[in-house]
């Protein structure tokens, strides 16, 4: 018990660091630690596939590829002033707080034993009963891959002597 | 594991991530802010699993969310380096031209 508060106490401190960082780079090292804690939180839930899943995508793909992004892109000292006013970002924050909390309140005391949770294969699960979400991830992942060669991709020579005519 | 405590790190994640949302400017922080936000609701999803008996639907979920975040970043990232490019900043005030 102390220990998972241990951990939960450790994974908000790495959000707020993730989100005051001045640095963009320091930002996502710390998103790096968030997504390592909340690997942990999601073994500690019973889901070790999940987690090694979310370990080596969500703390090691997205902390590259945001590295990669950052070194591209460049610092940049943008003004503090927001979009929103503070004041009402702090409201919704901590009304969102108060309602998550009101909601799951029936909650906080209860217990949820791992090892009784697990009745049904993992593997059954996602390749049987679940064939829609894989099918969905392999299109999600198609499209991620061509949006980003899309993006990426240089400007072709012929576009370029058109736009100049 | 005590379902009050992970009841909290989810509220602290979606509150954080949500906070950042509404106050970041810079896309790049936009993108970190959404990584926070999704990281709360992936948690929420596999603690419903388990509240309601049927972990490995949560699980599943969960690996769909985890795919989906990351295509989300690295579409949302290629994007921000070719704004970059185009309009040499960051800052989403600055790419909000249709106003004007």
């Amino acid at each position: 018990m102390f220990v998972h508060g241990l951990i939960v106490a450790a994974l908000l401190i790495c959000a707020v660091q993730a989100v005051r960082s001045k640095r963009l780079l320091h930002s996502a090292l710390w998103l790096a630690g968030t997504s390592a804690l909340t690997a942990l939180m999601i073994y500690l839930l019973g889901a070790p596939e999940v987690a090694v899943i979310e370990l080596s995508v969500g703390a090691g793909l997205v902390t590259v590829l945001f590295v990669f992004a950052i070194n591209i892109a460049g610092e940049e000292a943008i003004p503090i002033q927001s979009i929103v006013p503070r004041p009402l970002a702090w409201f919704l924050m901590l009304s969102s707080i108060v309602m998550l909390m009101w909601m799951n309140r029936d909650l906080v005391g209860l217990n949820v034993d791992v090892a009784q949770v697990l009745q049904l294969d993992f593997k059954t699960v996602m390749w049987e009963n679940r064939i829609l979400d894989v099918l969905l991830q392999v299109g999600l992942i198609f499209s991620g891959v061509l949006g980003v060669l899309g993006l990426l991709a240089e400007t072709h020579p012929s576009a370029l002597k058109e736009g100049g005519q | 594991m005590n379902v009050g405590i992970v009841v909290l790190a989810i509220t602290g994640l979606l509150a954080i991530g949500l906070y950042a949302l509404l106050v970041a400017r810079n896309l790049i922080k936009v993108f970190v802010a959404l990584q926070i936000l999704v990281k709360g609701a992936m948690l929420a999803m596999l603690a419903a699993g388990q509240i309601a008996g049927k972990a490995q639907v949560g699980e599943s979920m969960a690996l769909t969310v985890i795919v989906a975040d990351t295509i989300v970043a690295v579409v949302g990232l290629a994007l921000a380096v070719q704004l970059r490019r185009h309009f040499g900043t960051l800052d989403v005030r600055a790419f909000s031209t249709l106003k004007r």
